[in-house]
């Protein structure tokens, strides 16, 4: 055994290495950047060309296009507020429902499910976040909807009619649905982010809450929760920019109608879901300037949620975490 | 060959030691050395604060500790040295059920903590967590906690909410753990935001401010500097006059400096057990005497 390797080795001996290769290298660093390059000039093109669409509008209407109410092509008077307003609500609603359900999940599956439990249940999750939102919207209108007309909201009207929450005629499509159907989309990324900032809570923490002698729930509450509080809202802020942007379910079940109501009960209409209802009925050029004003308007404010739970979610788990999720 | 030889070895020597225990465990005797401390006080060293009896530990299908038995006294320092994964760790975290945190992990034997077996099936681990405090071998305060907060936490977990005891306690426990000149002007800055051996001492401070009867420490003193680590083997001393102590370390000359009694482990067993000065100084065990003297570990 030792001859044999000795003379190998006196073999190999004669084999002389080349100097290392300066062009593949050079190729390689070049042909990188290039290419993350352009995923950032994607943005600036993307923005660019909203920016120009919407300059017409933006020269019309000025600032009352963000505060004005009436939405009329056919005087071709455009005011974005309803569109707003009905973005944010659904938008809040959908945060109301989704964010205990998946932050009670991801404590649930870090701290508590036993693995054979954990695996399934993380799959189903992941799952969930696969079905694409036309399937949700046709679920929706014909699920859903009958469901919440029937049973949940006339449920609303009885107990809490006395808010102007839950006032005005029952449709089934409503702001309400459409937050509901939002908070089953986000669900998916808020656990799956919020998991891996629990997961990345150092054991440490979690043991110099059992050497004091805490419960698990009090490990959880003061050495866990506490910990990642910054990133749990990071992870929640993303779960906004989704819900945001969240467009063809939600003009499914939404109502499509730009009005402002305080009852959640009562159609709406958002951003995102007027663009994809009228985009192909914008026949001048002030209506069609308009809706690309829209979209530059959700353009700005969903990437600056993004920004934001990206520096919460980093602040916590750290940029490697962070940089997994995307 | 090699390997299986030490195996052998250390399996008669594991016999030799039981025997041993049985008729001189240091503690038996009336205190001496050790002990001198406490005396000094008028409690002399005998009552026994754990009695451990054939223990084993297991990490899945790796046992860590075999078939363990010794006593340590109450109101003194007791060292446990040995090489990495000899199973002190592990034998720590079982005098405070911490050991069965770990998912997978088994445990066999018995522990009695002042008489009471604190495996026994109506005990409830976090109690004995309140009597057993643990400071880790990384300082570990809650990052979102001001000192205050951080010292405070164990008592507000046990449902103390009076603010005038919280803040006695604190101060207390400060005192203790020799914090409380440093930090007395910024009760309220995070705690993170002190130094390394500072933080550590904060944890004291935090394990104490519950008065448990026991202090379990895991390598205090290995992530700091010399000068901290002074202010910590100093800080154990003065605590050993109230408190039991069992300290891990990797540091044999801070057991030799800083405890009274010395265990000596290797691959999971008790090699030898007894006065710190007789350990370090005439060693009964040939492989006591080559860890000792630093021929091997």
């Amino acid at each position: 055994m030792a001859e044999t390797l000795t003379t190998t080795m006196g073999a190999t001996d004669d084999v002389q290495l080349a100097p290392p290769s300066k062009v593949g290298d050079r190729i390689f660093k070049w042909l990188a950047m290039v290419m993350g390059l352009s995923v950032g000039a994607l943005i600036v093109i993307v923005g660019f060309t909203l920016w120009r669409g919407a300059s017409m509008s933006v020269h019309h209407f000025g600032t009352g296009f963000l505060t004005g109410s009436k939405w009329d092509p056919v005087q071709e008077v455009f005011g974005a507020l309803p569109f707003i307003y009905g973005t944010l609500v659904s938008s809040l609603v959908a945060l109301v429902i989704a964010v205990p359900l998946s932050i009670a999940t991801a404590v649930f599956l870090t701290e508590l499910a036993p693995p054979r439990v954990r695996q399934p249940l993380v799959s189903v999750i992941e799952m969930l976040s696969a079905v694409p939102s036309v399937v949700f919207g046709l679920w929706g209108i014909f699920v859903l909807i009958s469901w919440l007309r029937v049973h949940l909201f006339p449920w609303l009207q009885k107990l809490f009619g006395f808010l102007p929450l839950f006032q005005g005629p029952n449709y089934g499509v409503s702001m309400l649905a459409a937050g509901i159907i939002i908070a089953i989309m986000i669900l998916p990324i808020i656990t799956s982010v919020s998991r891996e900032i629990l997961r990345s809570v150092p054991d440490l923490q979690r043991e110099a809450a059992y050497g004091l002698g805490a419960t698990r729930w009090e490990v959880t509450r003061i050495a866990v929760l506490s910990y990642a509080k910054r990133g749990l809202f990071g992870a929640v802020v993303l779960g906004l920019g989704r819900a945001l942007g969240e467009t063809m379910a939600v003009t499914m079940l939404i109502g499509n109608r730009p009005e402002i109501s305080t009852s959640l009960l009562a159609p709406g209409y958002t951003l995102a879901s007027v663009i994809a209802n009228e985009f192909s009925e914008a026949t001048t050029d002030l209506y069609l300037s308009a809706l690309f004003e829209i979209a530059l308007v959700l353009l700005g404010v969903t990437i600056l949620t993004n920004i934001l739970a990206q520096l919460l979610i980093a602040s916590t788990a750290g940029p490697k975490t962070s940089r997994a999720i995307q | 060959m090699n390997a299986s030889l030490t195996v052998t070895q250390s399996k008669r020597e594991g016999a030799a030691v039981k025997t041993k225990e049985s008729q001189s465990l240091p503690l038996t005797r009336p205190a001496t050395p050790g002990g001198k401390e406490t005396t000094s006080r008028g409690t002399p060293v005998s009552e026994v604060a754990f009695e451990v009896d054939s223990l084993s530990c297991w990490f899945g299908q790796h046992q860590a500790v075999q078939d363990l038995s010794l006593q340590i006294p109450a109101k003194a320092v007791t060292a446990i040295i040995g090489p990495s994964g000899c199973g002190k760790s592990t034998f720590l975290r079982s005098l405070n059920r911490m050991h069965e945190l770990v998912r997978g992990s088994r445990l066999r034997g018995q522990i009695r903590l002042f008489g009471e077996n604190i495996y026994g099936p109506r005990i409830d681990p976090t109690l004995i967590r309140r009597r057993v405090g643990m400071v880790f071998q990384k300082s570990n305060p809650f990052p979102t906690m001001s000192i205050r907060e951080n010292v405070t936490v164990g008592l507000r977990l046990n449902g103390v909410r009076n603010h005038i005891a919280l803040e006695e306690r604190m101060e207390k426990a400060l005192r203790m753990a020799a914090l409380w000149e440093e930090v007395n002007e910024h009760l309220d800055r995070p705690g993170t935001s002190l130094s390394g051996g500072q933080q550590q001492r904060l944890c004291i401070a935090r394990a104490l401010a519950v008065q448990p009867d026991v202090l379990l420490m895991d390598e205090p003193a290995s992530a700091l500097d010399p000068i901290a680590t002074t202010k910590i083997e100093e800080l154990i001393q003065e605590l050993k006059k109230d408190y039991t102590i069992v300290i891990v370390t990797h540091n044999m000359q801070q057991a030799a400096r800083c405890s009274d009694y010395t265990a000596f482990f290797y691959m999971g067993r008790l090699i030898e057990y007894d006065k710190t000065d007789k350990v370090f100084t005439n060693p009964s065990n040939k492989q006591t005497e080559d860890y000792v003297t630093g021929r091997f570990g």
